[in-house]
């Protein structure tokens, strides 16, 4: 039999890279399968980085890591066709010498973690596809790859292979993902000189700009926008639920060039340089379209066991902390020689219950259905919400008084009196 | 319109020339039995056109490999999806 390793990670994006890092620091040996030409190239996201969770493992990340820009000002805009409602937080807090949040690209910042996974010891291979688990008596022992001779084999096989999550589908530990529980984004990201990203938004040096943004440029669809500052760069996207793109009829694409030339948005990406196109799906099922996470020989970290907080534009701090948290479950075990069976692994899945990742699941357990069931968050109320301030904000000889109540009026007629209070108590309970 | 192609043309790929990772199951089941084609609009790099005898063609070059059509054929099931092998495919500058 081959070389056998105490842990095998299919996959080296944030979760899997946590996985391995730790584990191999921790001096276990431990190889890492990537399909990808380098790590990074497979991978898409928004992105921003949520520094806490890379912090607790690689502490000092900011001293090489390949980040853009931090970020100091959020804005949450809500479209109507020619106008946005919003509001802004903006802090010199956020300048601190630890900055809380940062836009990064995938493909370096992924190419860079996974050097510190080489430099920790962990062996990474890429170009690799995992095509299938080896399994003996039910319990994962291996994988196998496409490459020749491919067999290799492991006390415990972490699966951070992403959201399509094929092993774990093949192997039966759960079902096929759902339209309704996954959104498809798309995204392009465009060129411009470090001094006009600065001047459009308003920052020196680092500092960036976040702006997440939903509304009538989804159609009514449930779905959100998103323009992220880089440094000399602006990535922006939209992503919308399949089981919606499925009805709508819609192509993402549409929906992108209509997001990159509406009035509030087009000024901010006039002249760049569109220099990639890319497309990625992303598992906003939350806590109840969690699957079993883990088994006899394995566990699920990352997207591949849907771990999204859609609600608060989580993901990559959640698949982090259970990469690390996976990987901490098999030192333990391999410390007290314990064998990777499902009874000994679900002390991972205890600690993800202790910690925020299925904490903030589990608060917004019932926000997906919710905004499933109830498009009109996604439709009328932009609209209404625009054209209110639209009235309010246009002096016409109109009186205020008058104004409110054609305001008021407009709301009722929309959803009626019973609806807008019946809105509220669902919004309130599928956040609470 | 949109030129699709145009986007694409940005992206870096090593297509496995011959060797496609999505195939259609059967495609007599596009064109007799499925009524919407979802493919043929969602998928973010147009892969599936709608054929002049109704059915669908599928060309992977220019695929994401978001998964989309995998998962968004969920009556019929007829999307056969695996990885590219290792190193082939779509190969993200930025991601």
């Amino acid at each position: 039999m081959a070389e056998k390793f105490d842990a095998i990670i299919v996959g080296a994006g944030p979760a899997g890279n946590a996985a391995a890092y730790t584990l191999a620091k921790a001096g276990l040996n431990i190889l890492q399968l990537e399909r990808g030409e380098t790590p990074g190239t497979k991978n898409v996201q928004g992105a921003i980085l949520y520094a806490d969770a890379l912090e607790r493992i690689i502490p000092d990340f900011r001293d090489d890591a390949p980040l853009e820009r931090h970020i100091i000002e959020q804005r949450m805009w809500v479209l109507d066709d020619r106008s946005f409602i919003g509001s802004n937080y903006r802090s010199d807090d956020f300048n601190s010498e630890k900055p809380n949040r940062y836009t990064i690209l995938r493909a370096p910042f992924d190419k860079w973690f996974s050097g510190k996974v080489k430099e920790a010891g962990g062996l990474v291979i890429c170009e690799t596809t995992v095509t299938e688990l080896i399994r003996e008596n039910g319990k994962v022992i291996g994988v196998r790859t496409d490459r020749e001779g491919g067999d290799i084999y492991a006390d415990v096989v972490i699966l951070a292979d992403g959201v399509n999550s094929l092993l774990a589908t093949k192997a039966g530990f759960h079902d096929e993902i759902e339209p309704k529980n996954v959104a498809l984004a798309v995204k392009e990201i465009h060129f411009l000189p470090q001094e006009v990203v600065e001047s459009r938004f308003n920052v020196k040096g680092d500092e960036g700009v976040v702006i997440e943004i939903f509304g009538s440029v989804t159609h009514g669809m449930v779905g959100t926008a998103f323009l992220y500052t880089n440094r000399e760069s602006i990535t922006l996207g939209i992503g919308c639920m399949v089981s919606d793109f499925k009805k709508g009829g819609i192509a993402p694409y549409t929906l992108l060039e209509e997001l990159k030339a509406h009035p509030a948005i087009a000024p901010l990406i006039e002249g760049g340089e569109m220099k990639e196109y890319a497309a990625h799906l992303i598992p906003e099922g939350g806590y109840k379209a969690v699957p079993q996470m883990f088994g006899d020989g394995w566990m699920l970290v990352g997207d591949s066991a849907g771990l999204v907080n859609a609600a608060h534009r989580e993901g990559s701090n959640l698949a982090m902390t259970s990469g690390r948290l996976a990987a901490e479950t098999v030192i333990a075990l391999k410390n007290e020689a314990m064998p990777c069976t499902a009874a000994h692994l679900a002390r991972y899945k205890r600690a993800m219950d202790d910690s925020f990742v299925m904490k903030d699941l589990r608060k917004y357990r019932e926000l997906p259905d919710t905004l499933h069931n109830n498009p009109q968050f996604f439709s009328v109320y932009p609209q209404l919400l625009n054209r209110a301030a639209h009235t309010m904000l246009t002096v016409d000889g109109e009186d205020k008084h008058s104004k409110e109540k054609s305001i008021r009026k407009s709301f009722v007629q929309r959803r009626t009196l019973w609806g807008l209070m019946g809105d509220a108590f669902r919004m309130w309970r599928a956040t609470r | 319109m949109i030129k699709i192609e145009e986007k694409l043309f940005q992206n870096r790929y090593r297509v496995d020339e011959g060797r496609p990772h999505i195939q259609i199951a059967n495609p007599s089941v596009c064109t007799d039995s499925c009524k919407i084609q979802a493919c043929t609009f969602a998928c973010p790099a147009a892969c599936y056109t709608t054929t002049e005898a109704g059915g669908v063609e599928l060309n992977t070059d220019g695929c994401l490999e978001c998964g989309t059509c995998r998962i968004i054929c969920s009556e019929e099931h007829n999307v056969e999806w695996a990885y590219p092998r290792g190193g082939h495919g779509i190969l993200f500058k930025f991601g």
